[in-house]
């Protein structure tokens, strides 16, 4: 052999790094469960005392009532509260929203998953980029600008109402709105309209997460379903479906969570019913009835457990 | 189907599959055309290289998965499924899940998920790669004594030259997206066509035919390095490595500036390197390839 010398006389452990600092870090790092605890604290005490805390207290809340002459708490534990919730009125605003959120869910699913598959399967290098972007890009306008614009969209003076009269197509929009509770005057004043201001700026929260675990479903998988004889129809039901629930779940946590707390959408596109964040925003704020609006709050969290429940027993969770 | 990576074998393969479909040609499957016809209207069943079990199943679902589809009867599936585990050694482990089972054990799994269907032909994607040596030999020997038993066409998918040249009746050699050369294992070891196959296929000393003092000016001679013996009669050569390897001793040799590669007995008293050594060889062994230098 020639060339360059590479035997050594060096000494095989380096002396220990100098500073405090440098000290530290050399000590933690051979303590691996130090390690581990310090990247949890900052969380933990975060979630602890500001969220954790701030939900107990919200909960404490829900438990007092309001003396319905003098409009102050009552600061003793009751179920008077709760029991309004179940008043026609407050009952009709919880089966509105819920009904609502999962109408929102559902069709988000739906529109996600063939772009989410799209990006998961096909989409390589700057298509990828192009799919991140897009599904990105309204996140990074306000979402009152994006909701006021869906207002003149939809209004009767709007462009869809233009487009439909272009194309001779009037009565079949007249006939969406004649349709009984979920139809109105105009798109901007109906449940319909509602429901697309609230599918169109959630679904970027439906599509992330369906991409992420279609992304892990191995295309290997996709060719034995197949290989074995599965028509395409088949192969989605059996093998796609079952795999990518994780995401279609995880992303239905976001749509449905977030439809259920909103109360900016409905006050501007739909009519004058309220949803629970409405319910909500009144009862604390013109009402001062903050029992009630805490009680009104926990209603989500108790519908979420239940959802998730559910789907955990139905084995959404079985692939992760 | 042997070849080197990137020779074209899984992409053959694939088309046979109908995981892909051909830019050019036709492809037929016992006479019937197959290309343009999907994976799922072909009666051919894959086992893929990482198994590709369904994590979501466990072992019996997985195994009846193509009788499931088909739209057959749940006793009914999972007493064939029985049978295709009990076919692969694996009777009584339908309840488990995939992730739970050894390399080997998938490997069965995906075996008998391929057969429960009676498929004509079973495309095997080196389904042995993940798997430790022993386990690898012994599945060799499993896998060849089950499809002799039960008279299906394999096509299998290696780069290791030993598996395809012990496992299969006929073997095609791949380089650059073509196959080579098409033969019996002896065929292609013997009477390779070419310099590519003779060196792909057990490191043969290719050298110029008349080099070896067999004539035939201007072809390429295929030497194999288990044929060059010690010979103190023989030719001399300079030996410049020397590898033990427990069953042989390889020694790299310089013979008139030709790099040469003997595998001698690891009994025989092998020279040193930097020491001259006398070989020979049995001038029947020399085999002259038809394609020119």
């Amino acid at each position: 052999m020639s060339g360059t010398d590479f035997s050594s006389t060096a000494p095989a452990i380096f002396a220990p790094r100098p500073g405090i600092l440098a000290g530290t870090v050399d000590w933690i790092i051979r303590h691996p469960r130090m390690f581990v605890f310090l990247l949890v604290l900052p969380i933990t005490l975060w979630l602890g005392i500001v969220y954790i805390g701030a939900l107990i207290a919200l909960l404490i809340q829900s438990f007092f009532s309001i003396d319905e002459f003098s409009g102050i708490v009552v600061h003793e534990f009751t179920l008077k509260t709760y029991g309004e919730l179940f008043r026609p009125y407050n009952l009709d605003i919880i089966l509105r929203t819920v009904s609502m959120a999962a109408a929102v869910s559902v069709a988000a699913a739906i529109l996600a998953f063939p772009i989410a598959y799209f990006a998961a399967r096909y989409a390589k290098g700057k298509w990828k980029a192009l799919f991140y972007i897009g599904v990105m890009l309204p996140l990074w306008s306000s979402y009152l600008v994006k909701v006021y614009a869906w207002k003149l969209v939809l209004a009767k003076e709007g462009i869809l109402n233009w487009i439909f009269a272009k194309l001779h197509l009037t009565w079949l929009l007249d006939a969406v709105l004649a349709i009984p509770v979920i139809g109105g005057n105009s798109l901007s004043v109906s449940y319909i309209g509602t429901f697309l201001v609230f599918l169109y700026i959630w679904l970027p929260y439906m599509i992330i997460p369906v991409q992420a675990s279609l992304e892990r479903v191995p295309g290997s998988l996709v060719e034995a379903a197949a290989d074995l004889g599965a028509t395409p129809g088949q192969s989605f039901r059996f093998v796609l479906l079952p795999l990518a629930l994780p995401g279609v779940i995880a992303g239905s946590i976001f749509t449905f969570s977030l439809t259920l707390g909103d109360y900016i959408v409905p006050q501007i596109v739909g009519n004058s019913r309220l949803f629970i964040g409405q319910a909500v925003y009144t009862q604390q704020g013109t009402a001062g009835n903050i029992p009630l609006a805490a009680a009104f709050t926990v209603v989500p969290i108790v519908i979420m457990g239940i959802y998730l429940w559910g789907a955990r027993k139905m084995g959404a969770f079985d692939a992760l | 189907m042997l070849g080197p990576s990137g020779s074209g074998k899984t992409t053959c393969l694939r088309l046979i599959a109908g995981f892909e479909q051909p830019t050019a040609g036709h492809i037929e499957i016992f006479g019937e055309r197959a290309d343009g016809v999907p994976p799922y209207l072909r009666n051919v069943n894959t086992v893929f290289q990482n198994y590709a079990l369904f994590p979501h199943m466990n072992v019996r679902e997985n195994v009846a998965f193509s009788l499931r589809v088909k739209g057959m009867g749940r006793a009914e599936r999972h007493r064939a499924a029985e049978e295709a585990l009990e076919l692969v050694e694996l009777a009584g482990y339908g309840n488990r899940r995939a992730g739970e089972l050894s390399g080997g054990q998938r490997q069965r799994v995906a075996l008998a998920r391929a057969l429960v269907n009676k498929p004509r032909v079973v495309l095997l994607d080196e389904p042995l790669g993940a798997l430790d040596l022993k386990l690898r030999e012994q599945m060799q020997e499993e896998l060849r004594s089950l499809q002799r038993s039960l008279g299906l066409t394999f096509v299998f998918v290696t780069h290791d030259q030993d598996e395809a040249l012990s496992m299969a009746d006929r073997v095609a050699v791949f380089a650059d997206g073509k196959i080579q050369q098409i033969g019996t294992s002896e065929d292609i070891y013997r009477r390779p066509c070419s310099r590519f196959v003779a060196d792909f296929v057990g490191s043969s000393n290719v050298i110029p035919a008349d080099l070896v003092g067999a004539g035939a000016a201007g072809k390429w001679a295929s030497l194999r390095p288990e044929d060059i013996v010690l010979d103190p009669a023989g030719q001399e050569v300079k030996v410049t490595g020397r590898f033990f390897h427990g069953r042989v001793t390889k020694l790299s040799l310089d013979f008139a500036g030709q790099n040469l590669t003997a595998l001698v007995p690891a009994h025989a008293d092998a020279p040193d390197v930097g020491e001259t050594a006398l070989i020979g060889w049995d001038p029947s062994r020399v085999h002259i390839m038809e394609e020119d230098t």
